[in-house]
């Protein structure tokens, strides 16, 4: 999904947060601009939106850490979702997701040697009625069984 | 010829973008005149990718379709199942919110308005806000998010607030499993949560809103967007509504990734652009919400139900359902369920009619062990209450809720210890950190169950008085009700946490 980008300059993330400041409750808008450009909310990006929206810099950071969503370490080029919650679990989830970490020798969160994929738990994909649900970058994927799983590694470079 | 394809993320999730890409091949392919639409989906999930073909005489259904039978479907050799309408699953509802899902293009206001949309808006125009709000109140409609409170009530607070600015919150944060009614309405029919947004805006003066949508929903996040988009063009949103001189506008926010930011003063907190910390109430969203200004918060279900109130008259809503339940319920059946999806009918059907007769039992063919009603803080419902009627007050003194109206089936392999453990791990991992009883009540009941599961049969009465420290310390439901499930499990199946114990002695 993410190519790796170089180290973004200053006016590269400024122009990332000038248009969401007329907005009333602008921090996440921001957050999420800035993670779907360079997958992450990088190091710089914190003080930078601290000064814009004259806030400390304490409280950007609380909530980038805050939100599962905002990383600030990339992930791989791709990010599995795997449904952990009950629906799931009712149809085998808990087993497809042991398989394909064993599988990838990671744990969650964690990215495979090679950066292709990073493994991350949700709960609930509100895809509970075809259990058990993974999310592929932002491909919706049902009633996953462990073939069904290993082509979308495959898929993925994983 | 109209073809009808889901563009619902559980069709897509199931194949539904091959299907409809190998139909567009097909129909080139035989130089066919054909109309493809991207529908919502019908809510039967166990048969999507579930494509309908109008030939003129109404829409017969087929499905599950794979891409490999479309030269079959176009031949019209492929068995089918007949008018959708008139399957069992589908009949036996009564669809009032959902009246539109499945049946229309999402992002096609004419048809939109072709199926009975804006009636309602028009005649909330005529109207005075407390007019406005008096009907809400008489359909007896109450919160879909999952405290059950009368929705008029909350309105009528936030009519009552002075204030040079008002709002209407959409909570579309739907983070329970075995709950996706609010995704499947955003992505199937949202110009009916825009219209019932605009209706409760003008009921309580409001001119601004937010429709707060989880990360985990793209595809309701694109239809959403598009439809405010589309609403916005057409005058239905903006500074005059359909031509009133009356101005109601608003925005899709996108969650990131919080369960208790479903909860509505944390949903406010990360609006605001906060952490996403629960906030002690009082004062009430609806006195100080949104930049501590007056803020109706209401599920999407809730404000997806306003315009049908409003086109059908309130006593027509108010007329289904079982005692101070009125109306539908938009019932979600997942899990381990022959027959899964969506299934609206007026409140007071039993749990067992609806597990077994409607749902057709567990995929697996294996007898039902437990459902899960209302959500990861729901109780487990063992098959000796299976005669619940389903019904805010009949699921309380049952020892359980209906909270968003998730349900899901487990059969008789699950280990209920387990799903008690999973229980406190997710709030665990879920916590605001604002109470010890939650933050630090989870992480020691996850340890305590993992005692009992080593055979220490004294852990138990630790785990049962651990729930009553979380019950009663803790500010919201995460901690607050974490208990419901666990000591459901415990209770009614004490055979999981009983034989490992046996085992080791
Ligand atoms: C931990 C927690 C999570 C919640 N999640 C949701 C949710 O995802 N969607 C929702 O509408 N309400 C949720 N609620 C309930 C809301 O706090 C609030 O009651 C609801 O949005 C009010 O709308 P309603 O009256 O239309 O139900 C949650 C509550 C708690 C305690
Ligand atoms: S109960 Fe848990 S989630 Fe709710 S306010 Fe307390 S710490 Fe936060
Ligand atoms: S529980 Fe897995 S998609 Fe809902």
């Amino acid at each position: 999904m993410h190519t790796r980008l170089p180290v973004p300059s200053d006016a590269e993330i400024s122009a990332l947060i000038a248009p969401h400041l007329a907005l009333e409750g602008p921090l996440l808008p921001i957050l999420h601009d800035i993670q779907a450009r360079f997958g992450h909310v990088p190091d710089r990006a914190q003080p930078l939106i601290a000064e814009a929206l004259n806030i400390s810099k304490a409280e950007v950071h609380g909530v980038v850490s805050f939100y599962h969503d905002f990383r600030e370490v990339p992930a791989g080029r791709h990010v599995v979702k795997i449904c952990r919650a009950e629906a799931c679990q009712a149809m085998g989830g808990a087993a497809l997701a042991e398989q394909t970490l064993a599988r990838l020798g990671i744990g969650w969160h964690g990215t495979t040697a090679n950066g292709a994929v990073t493994v991350e738990p949700v709960y609930c994909l509100g895809l509970c009625a075809c259990a058990p649900a993974a999310m592929v970058d932002d491909k919706v994927v049902g009633r996953v069984d462990a073939a069904r799983m290993d082509a979308l590694l495959r898929e993925v470079g994983a | 010829m109209k073809i009808y394809v889901p563009l619902d993320s559980a069709a897509k999730a199931l194949g539904a973008d091959e299907v409809a890409e190998a139909i567009v091949a097909e129909v080139a392919r035989r130089g066919l005149a054909v109309e493809l639409v991207r529908n919502g989906s019908r809510g039967m999930v166990w048969l999507e990718p579930l494509v309908e073909i109008d030939s003129g005489s109404g829409r017969l259904a087929y499905g599950p379709v794979t891409p490999q039978d479309v030269p079959a479907l176009l031949d019209g050799t492929l068995a089918g199942l007949g008018p959708v309408e008139a399957i069992p699953f589908f009949a036996r509802q009564t669809r009032l919110t959902f009246a539109r899902c499945g049946v229309i293009d999402p992002l096609n206001l004419r048809d939109y308005e072709a199926h009975g949309g804006l009636a309602g808006l028009r005649r909330a125009l005529e109207m005075t806000p407390a007019q406005i709000v008096q009907e809400v109140t008489d359909s007896g409609l109450r919160g879909r998010g999952g405290a059950g409170f009368p929705t008029g009530i909350k309105w009528n607070t936030v009519l009552g607030a002075k204030a040079p600015q008002k709002y209407i919150v959409c909570n579309a944060d739907e983070g329970d499993s075995g709950t996706f009614a609010d995704r499947m309405i955003m992505e199937g029919d949202p110009f009916t949560v825009i219209e019932g947004m605009v209706i409760a805006g003008l009921g309580v003066g409001a001119t601004r809103g937010f429709v707060f949508l989880r990360s985990e929903y793209p595809d309701a996040i694109k239809v959403m967007n598009a439809a405010v988009q589309i609403a916005r063009g057409a005058g239905l949103l903006g500074a005059d509504v359909l031509g009133s001189g009356r101005a109601f506008d608003l925005e899709v926010r996108v969650g990131a990734g919080a369960y208790v930011c479903g909860e509505e003063t944390s949903l406010l907190n990360a609006l605001e652009g906060k952490r996403g910390v629960v906030r002690a109430k009082p004062p009430l969203p609806a006195l100080e919400g949104f930049m501590g200004r007056p803020t109706v918060v209401n599920n999407v279900i809730s404000l997806a139900t306003v315009p049908v109130i409003f086109e059908k008259g309130a006593t027509h809503y108010a007329n289904f359902g079982l005692g101070r339940s009125r109306g539908t319920v938009t019932l979600q059946i997942a899990g381990n369920v022959a027959r899964g999806g969506l299934f609206e009918t007026a409140f007071g059907m039993r749990l067992g009619e609806l597990v077994n007769e409607v749902a057709g039992g567990t995929a697996t063919g294996r007898p039902v062990k437990a459902v899960q009603v209302g959500g990861p803080l729901g109780a487990y419902m063992p098959v000796s209450k299976f005669d619940t009627p389903l019904g805010y007050e009949d699921f309380d003194a049952a020892g359980g809720l209906i909270g968003h109206a998730g349900l899901v089936v487990f059969d008789d392999t699950t280990d209920m210890l387990g799903m008690a453990r999973f229980a406190m791990e997710f709030c665990a991992v879920e916590s605001c950190g604002k109470c010890t009883p939650c933050r630090v009540g989870a992480v020691r009941g996850m340890e305590t169950i993992d005692r009992i599961a080593r055979g220490d049969a004294a852990a138990v009465p630790i785990l049962t008085d651990l729930c009553e420290t979380m019950k009663l310390g803790s500010l919201c439901a995460l901690g607050g009700f974490t208990p419901f499930p666990v000591m459901s499990a415990l209770t009614h199946f004490p055979d999981d946490f009983a034989t490992r114990k046996e085992a080791a002695e």
